[in-house]
Formats: C-alpha cells, structure tokens, sequence
C-alpha cells in the first residue's frame, strides 16, 4: 500500500512536468507575444520590458529559468498586472473555483445517486419518464445556454416576487453560489443518474438481493446494505474524471454569472497572452487533476475490498 | 409472498406492473428520508466552504442600486482594474477608478473644464511651467501632498526600469526621452520642487497644451516613502496604494469586489456627496449586466448593445447617450508589396464605403456617428469645434466611379484580378460583425475577394505591426484634450503607423502642430493634415463610436467625458425621489 | 488372463448408414453483425435517433441543393427578422441625402422656461429608408435632443432611444435612418434650455413607416432582374426567410444548413480521427507487449492529464487561423492530439482481453498467421467498442466546438456553425429568440440522437464499458 502510494506520486510528479513542459511550447509557439501594447511606441522602453520578464534570453534558457522557479513554487510576475504575483492570483481565485466546483460535484453525485435509484425503482412508470426526459435536456443542451436561460429565470422570478431572493450575478455570499453550482453540475447529475439507473436496474434482481430476501432481511436493510451500496459503486469510480471535468469545467459559469474563478482568469490571460499567468494556471490545474485522481484511486480501494491496490 | 415480485421481469413491462410493492416503498420512503438528509447536508457544507473562504468577510449584505441613507451607489465593472499603478496605467477601467481616488495638477470638471486640481495656479511659458500647489491638499494618512511627489512619479514614470507604455507623455519634458533611452539619469529630468509646494517645470521644446496634458493620468503624484516601502507591490492591492482624490479603495477583492469610500482627508470634500461608490460585481457580460439592473443591483448600465434595445424600450428604462470620443477606421497597408499601395484601389475603396449603411443598418446603436474624418466631432479648434472651422472633405459613395478607379488600378498593378485582400480584425463580436459587413459589401460591389483575419488582441497587434494585413479595423481613442492627440498618428516616424504610410507634406505639418505655440498656425496644419489623409486615402473613416447607457434617474450629476476618467461619479449626488 | 492374437480387418468395419444428428439448426444462423442489427431494430429509441441522424445528414448535405440561398448574403433591409410571412416592398426613387430644414432661432426673456415644441410633422411620408421630421423653433431653445420608441410615451414620459442631439438651434429638422422597420414608432422632440439640459416640456408624434426599397438596390441584391423592369410604386416581394434572417439579415435556414456542415463535420471526422490514432496506437501497445507497452501507456497517460478544455483553448490559439481560413483544421488538429489516448487505453485493453481467449489459443494451434488473428479475430471482436465509442464522442466533440465558439475561439467569421450561431443568438435571446433557439435545437436534437444511438449500440453490440463515455 505504502510503496504503491510512493509510486503513484512519482508519476504524478512526473506527469506534472510533462505538462507544464507541454504548455510552455505551446504557448510559445503562440504567434506574437504578451509586450505588445497600443502605446508602446517606443523600441527602448520595449527591449527594457523585455529584460524585465527575461523574453530577450534563448528559448531554452528561459525553460530552465521557468522550471527551475517552477520547482520553488514561484510563477512569476503577471505580465498584465505587473504588480500581481501568479501565486498570488492563483491563492486568491482557484478557492472561489473549488468551492463552486465541490458544491458542484456533491449536488451531481448526490442528485444523480438519487434520482438514479427512483428511475430504477419506478422503471417505465410516470416519475422515471419525467426525470429521464431532464435527465436528456441536461446532457443535450449546452451548458452556455443553460446558464444563460437559468440567470434570465432569476431575474424574472426575482421580479415576479418583487424582491431579490437570489442574486442574478455576483460572488460572496451563500446565496451566490445556489444557482451556478446547479447549473455547473447539471450535466454530470444527468450523466450519474443515468449510471446509478442502469447499476440499479442490474443489482435490483442479483442473486444476493434474493438470497437476502428469502432469508427474510427487512427490506429497509436490503434496500441500504444491498442494493444501494452495491449500486453506488461504479458511481463513484467515474467521480474521479467527473470532478476533473468540473472544475475545470467552470469557464462558462463563471463567465455567466460574473464568479471570480481561475477558469475566467484563464480565458482572460489567453487572449492576452499572459505567459506567466497561462503556464501558472495550467500547472496549477493540471496537478490537482492528477493529484485527485490519485486521491480517488486510492480512497477507492478503501471503500471496496474486491480492489487490490498495486 | 416476496417471492412472487422478486420475478422483477414483470415489473419491465409497464402494463404489468405490481401495484403495490412493500420493497419500493420502503426504498422510497428511504430515499426519501436520504434526499432530505443530502439536502441538510448540501447546506451545511455550503455554510462551511462560505466560512471557510474569507471571501465573505469582504462582501456586505446587498443595498441595493442606490441607498440614499448610507449616499451609496452601486455599479458593475466589465473587468478587473489591470493596473492602479499611474506610471504604468494603459487601460480605461483602471484608469476610471484611478481618477475617483487621485488627482492630478489639474482636472476636468462637470462640464469637461480644465479645473485647478492639487494646483491653485499654474504659468505656462514657451521654456517651462511653475506650478503652486495648494497647501491643504492631503494624503489619505494625513501627510501633505507636495511638490516633491509629482516629481517622484514623473521621475519614476519615464525610468526604463518602470518601463511605462506611456513614458512618451512626458517626452516634453527637458531630458525625459534620454532618461527614458537609458543614456541620462533619472535626477536629470527637467522638473523640480523648488519648496514643498512649488514645481519647476522645464520643456524640451515649446509646447501649446501642456495644461491638457498635466491632466493626464500618467502625471499623478506618488509618494516616494511609500512607493519604497511596497517593495514592488505598489498599487497591488488596496493597502498598497496611498491615495489623495476625493474617494478611496477599502475593498479590492481582485476580479470580484471594488469599494470606494469617501477620503476623510481630501482637500475639497465638502464638494463629494457620495459616501461610498460600490462595485461588487465584475463582468464583461453586457446580459449579466442588464439582468443586475432589472434586478435593482446596480445604478447603471454601460454600453447597451444592439440586440438590447427592444428590451430596454419594453422595460421603458430612460436611456442616454455619449461620445466615447475614439475615433474607427481602416489602417491600410501602404507597403510596396501590398496591392493597397495602389492609390486607384484604395480610392475605389474610399468610395464604396458607405459609413452611414454601416453605422445605421449594422452597427444600429444610436450614438454612432458615420465617421469623416480621422479628427473626431467633438475636438477643440481655436475658437470653436475644430471641425467647423475646418470641414472635412466629403465623400460621397459612388459605386460606378469606384469601380472606374479600380479597372485603373488593375491596369497599374498589371493584374486581371486584384489579389484577395486580408482584412484584420480583433475577435470581439462587434468587430466581426463590422469585417463580415465589409467583406459582403466590398464583393457585392467590386468584386473584391476579402479574406477575414480574425484575431486575439495580443496576435491582432503582432500582426499590425509586422505589416502582415492589407486593411485593418482600427479605433484611437484620445489622450489629452489637443487634435495632437490624432494629428501626429500618421507621422512617418509614429509606430501606430502600422501601414508605413510616408507623406513628406503631412510630416511637416505634424511638425508644425507640434512646435509651434500659435493656435490658428497649429489648427491649419490640422487642417492640412486631415485633407491630406483623405486626399491620399491613406485611411478610411468607419465611425466615432457612441456609447449608449441606462442610469437610474435617481442619480444625478455623474461626468461623462470623452477625455479623462469617464464616468466620473465624484461630484454626483442621489436625489431621494 | 489370456489373449487370443485377433486381427482386424476392413471386412470388421462398416459403415452406418445414416448420420444422426444431435444438434438442428431451427432458425437460419446469422452473424454477430446480424444479430446486433436485429436487437438495434427492436430498441425504438435508437431506431428513431439513426432516423434522425440520417435526416440530419440529409439536411446539411442535400439541403443547400433544395433550398438556394447564399448563408452569406446578407439583406440589411430583413436585420434579425423572425420566421415569418413573405416581405412586400415598394419601389422607391434612391436615396438622396437631405440638408435639412434652418430656422432663426428666436429669443426668449430670460427666464421663461423653455415650452413643447409646435407643429411637429413629417416632411415627407415615413418609409424605411428614412423620416424627415420637422418643427417650429422654440424660443429660447439652445438645441434638441430627439428620442424615438416603439411604444407609446404616453403614460409615463419613456421617449425611448436617444436618436440625435442636435445643438445647433437654427436646425429644425431630424432625418432618422437608423435600423428602420415598417412599423409604428413615437419621435419626440425636447428642447434643450440654456445650460443645455433638457426641458420637460416636450413633443411627441407616432409615425408610419412603411418598407420601401429602390430599383438599384433590389437590383444589385439580384431580386429583380433589371431595374428598368419596375417603376417607382411597384410592389416587389422580397426573399422570403422561413426560418427568418440572423444580425446581418442572412438567411437562417441556409446557415442552419451550412453550419450543420461545420458542426457535423467536426462532430464526426473529429472522433473518426482520433479513433484511428487510438485504434492504431493502442492495438500495437497491446500487441508489441512488455517494455514498449509500458512506455506507449505511460504517454498515454501523459496526454490524459493534461486539461483539456485549456489545452484545447492553448492549441486552438497556438496553432493560429489564418486569413480567410475558417479555423476547422486547427480545431480538428487540437481535438485529435488531446483525445486519442481514451481510445487507445480501450482497444489496448480489449486487446490484451482477446489475446488471451481460449479461440485464440486454438487458432494459433492450428497454426493462424498474425494476420488471420488480427483481421479475423482481434478487429471484428473490438469493432463494437470502438463504434460506441465513436458515437459517444461525436456528441462531446460538438459540446467542444459550442464552448469554443461561446468564449470567441470557435471557426472565424464568416463561416457559420451552430455554436458560433447559438452563441450570437444567446445576446439576442430576449429580443429575437429565434437566433438561439435554432441552432440550440440542432445542437440538442443532435446530441440526443448520438447519445440514444450510442446506448442502443451499446445495449444491441452487448458492449460491457460503463463508464468509458
């Protein structure tokens, strides 16, 4: 157990470098650089830019200099905030994406679990048409619609009831984060609930529900230590990709719904082609990733006994 | 008795299904009792991660638009401020907010008048300028504002090491373009505080509107114990800025939240009616912006779109309209190898393009003007706007005399067809809008194959200054209150000269305008300047953008200025209705 | 115990006359392929989704054959029209600019606020290439400030947009010619005082328009032949729109059709593409073994990590679009780099599954070459996942180009695609629904159809890869 954990460290750190390697070629390969300015008229004040963030040194000198700072934990200076640090950006704005992004995936994971074992439970009755009918406008419409149609849904039933009950945009409180943690985890509810009906639908007859039942188990306990438990299993093993997805998932809510997230600042940084910023955010990004799933793996092999971990 | 459902295949076929199964039912009333457990929990969770960010500790419970109790007014920001530190501002969000909590030597006032600022007089003279500052003007910590703190920043502004896009402002300045070239140090500059409250100003060379430019951003005063103290910081973050303007910055929750609140400590802050100005929202969505207000969030809505216009009427919200002052045209490539080196084709442009189809039926906001000329409407001549004193030359589209001049610029060039022509354009909706536009209206009407260079701001710039396009889509919005400000853009020597155009007439007229100190000499070489560029065609006019805006009627006094920080709500107050 | 020698001889032996079959075949035996087909038929829901599927093709590839209408052109007299009835026009003389009416402005004693204007009126009938307004000078006016609605002001004074300022005060007069449409709209006039704020006091008249076009206009649109042909009064129709015009008056339907094209292309060759890559990658990494399939999956997982939407939007400006280019290449490049390795984990799975089955062994036993295995055995047996998969990630792949297209990195202008198309109709959605709506419908519709196809296939392949979407 201890050894695997080691290695799947390892690698992970591995993999980590492999991205930022990864995105500082591509970003480099980007066609024109971040010093343009519409002011800047004047080639001494640019070569002084220059030597400022080191762009005047060989393409490989400035990888080395980036890792080697990398490796300190040090992202650099901003280039469009020149007084900012990445680290700083990254400390204050990838808490705001968490949060959203766990509200996310808890609703997702408890909604889909829910509502999966309701369908199963009424297989082909009225509430199992109802809820796979959302289930399908949750997977098939995009999700910029959604948030869009949703934040116009808020403001027309704020003005129905005449006062404010939900902000229509903004961060801070609790109520802001109602509405885009729903919206953000639509999709991958939908997909869980999908998921959690058809593993419901498989355990519901298994052999051991019947063995349980014929030996006269309430079914309170079937339902529970059976059923459920057994079906929520491969639930969870797609919970890994699911809060991957999600919270980087969060661009388009946080566009939408003007959330101070590291996803918009990444779009921003993009089309100014903020290097430091780019390579801290996809770094940064890309080591939770892996790091989760390295998490959920190994949590995995806790819940259920039949996995080795190795 | 179990043993009869457990057969589940029948429950598959929904005619056949039991009616009533003790295991579901229970299973529901379990889920039951599990969704409302998973919904506590949600909760609690939810109250847990909002405690743990200490992000709630910055955001106040909402007031509302405006709250004529507390005089609070709260308004949304399309972006986060960039950059609050002056000698190295560019952008117009950060410099709006820059102009609530500092003041300069001079400012504008309500009515867009050179007003005295931290100066109380001033005596400008063709070698250099005094200026005598008052003695209460103070810092935010209580320390007066001296003499020695604009000459600090202005020190600091043209140093390469700040390296400061807008470094060439000072360029008036005795010395500053050396110092700024790294060939003369920083103390060399041609300004000095003679006593805490006198500045010695030295030019280079005579210059007609140095009152206009003192009121520039960029010549803000900083503090020079400060600055050292923030060690780089400077202007970071809320506590790393010292402020002298009527307001200043207690919340900066960056992309998030901007508070102002009245500066206790500003000279004249009988005049500031507003206690605090709140941005709690940042977002660029122009949607998100209309639904805060119909929700009663915030006091104004900048910049309505076109597609918002319906709406806005169906709402019957009072809406008003400004200049933004910039100015749109086409840069075109007047490089050899560019086909629109060809004075013939770039005439049979001029005249296809009809800027009045394209303000009225494309772009559709009032508030737009057709554009004629590279100096905007409103701009200032000797006596009166420049633009009556000196109209530009129309013209008028004419198809059949376009395409005249273009089967003459076929036969010059040596080609059957014209080669397709690259159009840049940067990747906002509006600009697309505007390229698709042109691109149908120049193949309906010369035949001409336009392609379509849709890019990023940073790859845009690359590309314009490479020389890589044929016809870009360009704006220039005004630094300081003198047709300078547009008239020397196309100087041979001007790097925003993106298409290298040369006109040997037109650089000494900018030379001219620069130099000398006589208006009606300066505003005739403006003059000549603008017939040459359209003689020439060596632009072509688009439009003078207008922004149109929705303001909640109880606020009132907010400035709206095509020059400076705009809008300006310093001097406005509420009015309880 | 003793043996008698015997010998046996062919005389010992005899033939049986008959062969007794043990086993019958009942029903005419069919393939995996056939069986598969069958079980797909029986499933409505993906029976309906393959009809749509095919429908959706049909219309992006024969569409634009039935219904010709350039996506491109644009009709700036139809901006942002809905689905509607047909447009009638009159003919019209063309456009001649107009100097406008001059007035001597008159004095007022100081003091007396500024009154309504009288005598507001049109100079000539309103039609939608422009209304030329008129009025009395007011005494003691600096100037005008003009509004125009689309409602009625009446109840509480909202003059609605704010066409023209006018400052001079000898100007009397107003040509509006911004966006018209043939309908009714409130002009107001509202002088402005001597410190150029506006009075109360204003004026207020309700116009007709009515939809005009010139004979060189129409002719030039290439609505009407020659424009000798009609004479000023003549009522031409104008290209009709059933699915109405978009923000620059082109066509929708033509442009649902053409962005289909984009949309569909991207949403298929994508997910083609990226599993061939996958198939070929992960089938050598099964096969080759040991040490190389080590290394190839320890790539494999490389590529996985990295984040995909930001790598997708750090590969869409890396690669660049250039001039005229419509962006597609860049998008499908970007796509197939960063979503290989999910195919190539599943067939190099399925692989070393199928490698170890007992049909291999006696295949092998019986002497098959590498070849025979691989084209009788390994590719028919992964066939199933790979298509379930592949229909499974056309869906994701055209979530991929909409996102792309929502944050302004999607195909360029002027090529249309559903995302980029949804994502303009998403600023208008309150005002003209239809720009969203449309192509929002597309997008679902085809996504659900994928998704329901892909179950199906899944269910009729009896592919076992829950989870692998």
């Amino acid at each position: 157990m201890f050894r695997y954990t080691v290695k799947r460290l390892i690698q992970g750190v591995i993999t980590v470098w492999f991205i930022a390697t990864a995105t500082f070629i591509a970003m480099h390969s980007v066609p024109g650089d971040p010093l343009s300015g519409e002011r800047l008229t004047n080639e001494e004040i640019r070569a002084n830019l220059e030597a400022r963030y080191g762009l005047d040194r060989p393409l490989f000198e400035q990888y080395l200099i980036y890792m080697g700072n990398m490796t300190r934990g040090d992202f650099g200076i901003s280039f469009t905030q020149q007084n900012r640090r990445v680290n700083d950006i990254i400390r204050e704005h990838f808490p705001v994406s968490a949060t959203l992004g766990i509200l996310a995936v808890v609703f997702a994971a408890l909604g889909g679990i829910l509502w999966g074992a309701l369908t199963a439970l009424f297989r082909n009755r009225l509430p199992d048409v109802v809820i796979m009918f959302l289930v399908i406008l949750g997977i098939s419409v995009p999700s910029f619609v959604v948030a869009g149609l949703s934040q116009l849904g808020l403001t027309s039933l704020n003005a129905l009831f005449g006062v404010s009950i939900l902000p229509v945009a903004g961060w801070g409180t609790l109520l802001h984060m109602i509405v885009p943690s729903l919206v953000l985890g639509l999709g991958t509810m939908a997909f869980l609930t999908r998921l959690m009906r058809s593993s419901m639908l498989e355990i519901i007859n298994a052999d051991f529900v019947r063995t349980a039942r014929s030996k006269g188990l309430p079914p309170t306990r079937i339902f529970l230590k059976h059923q459920l438990r057994n079906a929520i299993l491969p639930v969870i093993t797609v919970l890994g990709p699911a809060i991957a997805a999600i919270t980087t998932g969060g661009f388009v809510v946080e566009l939408v719904f003007a959330i101070p997230g590291l996803g918009r600042y990444f779009v921003q940084a993009v089309q100014q082609l903020d290097y430091t910023v780019i390579m801290g955010t996809t770094v940064f990004y890309g080591a939770f990733l892996v790091f989760m799933v390295i998490l959920v793996d190994l949590v995995y092999g806790f819940i259920d006994p039949r996995v080795r971990l190795e | 008795m179990a043993e009869q459902q457990t057969n589940g295949i029948t429950a598959d076929s929904p005619g056949a299904a039991p009616a009533r199964d003790p295991l579901s039912s229970v299973a529901i009333r379990q889920i039951a009792l599990l969704a409302i457990a998973a919904t506590v929990g949600f909760v609690l969770l939810m109250a847990a991660l909002s405690w743990a960010s200490d992000l709630t500790s910055s955001s106040t419970t909402s007031v509302g638009a405006i709250d004529v109790e507390t005089g609070t007014i709260t308004l949304s920001l399309t972006q986060e401020p960039p950059q609050l530190d002056s000698t190295r501002l560019t952008d117009s969000v950060s410099g709006m907010i820059l102009g609530h909590v500092m003041e300069g030597l001079l400012r504008y006032d309500i009515n867009n008048q050179l007003a005295p600022g931290v100066a109380e007089r001033w005596d400008i003279r063709t070698d250099g300028a005094t200026f005598w500052l008052r003695e209460e003007a103070r810092w935010s910590d209580g320390e007066p504002v001296t003499a020695h703190d604009f000459v600090f920043a202005w020190q600091t502004a043209v140093d390469p090491a700040t390296a400061s896009q807008y470094a060439f402002i000072f360029y008036v300045f005795k010395n500053a373009e050396a110092i700024n070239r790294g060939e003369l140090p920083r103390e060399t500059l041609g300004a000095r505080a003679v006593g805490d409250l006198e500045l010695e100003i030295e030019f280079e060379r005579p210059v007609a509107y140095f009152d206009k430019l003192v009121a520039f951003q960029t010549y803000y005063p900083i503090r020079e114990d400060f600055y050292l103290s923030r060690d780089g910081r400077y202007a970071a973050d809320a506590v790393d800025l010292l402020y002298n303007g009527p307001f200043e910055i207690t919340v900066w929750v960056h992309g998030a939240h901007v508070r102002l609140e009245k500066n206790e400590h500003y000279w004249n802050r009988d005049e500031i009616s507003l206690n605090v100005i709140d941005f709690p929202y940042i977002t660029a969505d122009g949607n998100a912006a209309l639904n805060l207000y119909r929700d009663g969030q915030i006091a104004v809505v900048n910049g309505l779109g076109a597609e918002s216009l319906d709406q806005v009427l169906a709402e019957r919200w009072p809406v008003r309209r400004y200049s933004d002052g910039s100015v749109w045209f086409f840069q075109i490539n007047h490089r050899e190898e560019h086909p629109t080196s060809n004075y013939n084709l770039r005439k049979a442009l001029q005249l296809v393009n009809d800027p009045g189809e394209l303000v009225y039926k494309v772009i559709q906001i009032p508030g737009y003007t057709p554009g004629e000329s590279l100096f905007p409407t409103w701009l200032n001549g000797q006596n009166g706007l420049f633009r009556q004193e000196y109209p530009a030359p129309t013209v008028t589209p004419n198809v059949a005399l376009a395409r005249e001049h273009l089967e003459q610029a076929k036969r010059e060039l040596g080609v059957d067809e014209i080669p397709p022509i690259v159009l840049l354009a940067d990747d906002t909706p509006g600009a697309s809008k505007q390229a698709e536009y042109y691109q149908n209206r120049l193949m309906q009407t010369l035949g001409l194959d336009i392609r379509i260079d849709k890019q990023i701001f940073r790859q845009r710039l690359a590309k314009a200054e490479a020389g890589e396009f044929d016809l870009a889509l360009y704006g220039w919005g005004p630094d300081f209150d003198d047709p300078l400000t547009f008239g020397d853009l196309f100087a041979s020597w001007n790097l925003n000269n993106h298409g290298e155009y040369a006109n040997a007439d037109l650089d000494a007229q900018v030379r001219i305008a620069q130099e000398s100190t006589d208006q009606a000499t300066r505003m005739a070489a403006f003059g000549r300047i603008q017939e040459i560029l359209i003689e020439d065609v060596a632009i072509i006019p688009n439009y003078e953008r207008g922004v149109l805006y929705i303001q909640d009627p109880r606020l009132r006094g907010v400035g709206r200025r095509v020059v400076g920080p705009d809008p300006d709500y310093s001097r406005a107050h509420i009015v309880a209705d | 115990m003793s043996t008698a020698a015997f010998e046996f001889g062919p005389g010992d032996f005899e033939r049986v006359a008959t062969e007794r079959r043990t086993q019958t075949l009942s029903r005419p035996s069919v393939s995996y392929w056939q069986d598969a087909w069958r079980r797909l038929r029986d499933n409505r829901r993906a029976l309906i989704s393959l009809w749509i599927v095919i429908a959706l093709a049909f219309f992006t590839l024969a569409g634009p054959l039935l219904w010709r209408v350039d996506p491109a052109a644009q009709d700036l007299d139809q901006v942002s029209q809905a689905p509607g009835l047909p447009q009638v026009a009159a003919i019209v003389e063309p456009y001649a600019s107009w100097a406008g009416l001059r007035a001597t402005p008159l004095a007022a004693p100081a003091g007396t606020p500024a009154t309504a204007p009288t005598g507001l009126s049109l100079v000539e009938p309103a039609t939608t290439q422009a209304v030329r307004l008129a009025w009395d000078p007011v005494p003691g006016a600096t100037g005008y400030q003009l509004y125009r609605n689309i409602y009625d002001p009446d109840p509480d004074g909202a003059l609605g947009l704010p066409v023209a300022e006018i400052l001079d005060p000898a100007q009397v007069s107003f040509e509006d010619r911004l966006d018209l449409e043939p309908v009714r709209y409130w002009y107001s006039v509202v002088p402005l005082d001597a410190t150029g704020a506006e009075a109360g006091e204003y004026a207020t008249l309700a116009v007709d328009t009515t939809r005009v076009i010139s004979a060189a206009e129409a002719e030039t649109l290439g609505w009407i032949e020659d424009a000798g042909t009609v004479a000023v009064g003549d009522e031409i129709v104008l290209p009709y729109h059933p699915f109405g015009t978009d923000y620059l008056g082109r066509d929708m339907l033509s442009r649902l059709m053409y962005g289909a094209r984009v949309s569909l292309f991207i949403g298929v060759v994508a997910p083609l593409l990226f599993v061939v890559v996958g198939i070929v990658y992960g089938s050598a990494a099964g096969f080759i073994g040991g040490r190389v399939d080590q290394l190839l999956m320890r790539f494999a997982d490389f590529v996985v990590a990295l984040p995909f939407l930001l790598f997708m939007i750090l590969f869409k400006i890396a690669f660049g679009i250039g001039p005229g280019e419509s962006g597609i290449f860049p998008m499908l490049v970007a796509l197939v780099l960063l979503a290989w390795p999910a195919t190539a984990r599943l067939v190099r799975g399925q692989v070393l599954q199928i490698r170890e089955e007992g049909y291999i062994g006696a295949s092998q036993l019986l002497g098959a070459k590498t070849t025979y295995l691989v084209l009788r055995h390994m590719i028919p047996n992964t066939m199933g996942v790979i298509l379930v998969t592949l229909t499974f990630a056309v869906p994701s792949v055209i979530f991929t180009e909409a996102f792309l297209s929502f944050i302004g990195m999607g195909v360029a202008p002027p090529t249309p695609s559903w995302g980029s198309m949804s994502n303009e109709g998403l600023r208008t959605m309150l005002t003209h629904p239809h720009e969203l709506i449309f192509p929002a419908i597309f997008i679902s519709v085809t996504v659900l159809a994928f998704n329901l196809l892909g179950d199906g296939l899944r269910d009729a392949l009896d592919v076992r890869m829950r989870g692998q979407e």
